[in-house]
């Protein structure tokens, strides 16, 4: 079950992290050696389940049931606003990335954030959405909204999987 | 206990058991902080055991911290430390 991870393949996924988060305006942890053993941590979950999730947490190895902790998580940035720091620290805040601030561990939050509180939050600032006679579709990871046919397969913004998308409907 | 635990050898401040994943950075500096500390203690890498066997820790775990996350401590069967708690760790093992 020891998975072997060689240095080159760590370096490039490193690379195109921190690559996708610049543009995205995020960012990876400025500790780089921390940094790089979660990106190993990111590839021998690849090797294990055929997927990336978060290196501190545990998959169940089932797509379906694992794809809220797929990196970015869905949790990362409700984490890095109330944290600075997503729960595993891959992604820091601008705060730590200058070294104002140090990088802390994060409770957990998967299991805590229920959809309903969310959906009382959601009544609150509800706006009106114009019908543009395409359906609107949500990036779970970012909340990036998009309307077209179908969700992009990759969010422009977090780069997440056009399977992290869900239908974004009035309720 | 399961069978599989790795015992780290040092000073006796207990039972001390953590459970871990050995992808997870935070876990990494747990078990560090332990050796740093010269504490004897058992450890396992969950995401290294697979089927039954996992289960079976997952089922353990949940008895501790119901969210089963990652590290987990546990000293004497009770009151687990959840995540990487430099503060609570050294006053737990008095150190």
């Amino acid at each position: 079950m020891k998975t072997d991870i060689n240095k080159k393949e760590v370096e490039e996924l490193y690379r195109k992290l921190n690559a996708d988060a610049e543009s995205g305006g995020y960012h990876l942890n400025p500790d780089t050696d921390f940094t790089k053993r979660l990106v190993s941590g990111l590839l021998v979950n690849q090797k294990r389940y055929g997927y990336q999730t978060c290196p501190c947490r545990l998959a169940a190895g089932e797509k379906e049931k694992d794809l809220d902790i797929i990196c970015p998580c869905d949790y990362r940035d409700p984490d890095l606003d109330e944290y600075g720091t997503c729960y595993c620290a891959l992604y820091v805040d601008k705060e730590i990335l200058e070294g104002k601030k140090k990088v802390k561990p994060v409770p957990e939050r998967r299991y805590k954030q229920k959809s309903s509180d969310r959906k009382e939050k959601g009544k609150k600032t509800q706006n009106k959405i114009l019908n543009a006679g395409y359906p609107v579709w949500r990036c779970k990871v970012c909340g990036y909204l998009c309307a077209r046919e179908n969700p992009p397969a990759v969010c422009p913004i977090c780069k997440a999987k056009r399977e992290r998308f869900e239908e974004f409907t009035l309720r | 206990m399961n069978a599989k635990m790795k015992h780290i050898e040092g000073e006796n401040k207990g039972r001390v058991v953590l459970y871990a994943l050995s992808t997870c950075q935070w876990c990494g500096k747990t078990k560090e902080l332990l050796k740093s500390m010269n504490v004897d203690y058992f450890y396992i890498d969950v995401d290294l055991t697979d089927g039954e066997e996992r289960e079976e820790l997952v089922e353990e775990i949940k008895k501790y911290n119901p969210d089963c996350s990652f590290p987990t401590m546990v000293i004497n069967d009770s009151d687990p430390i959840i995540g990487f708690d430099e503060k609570k760790i050294k006053e737990r093992l008095k150190y």
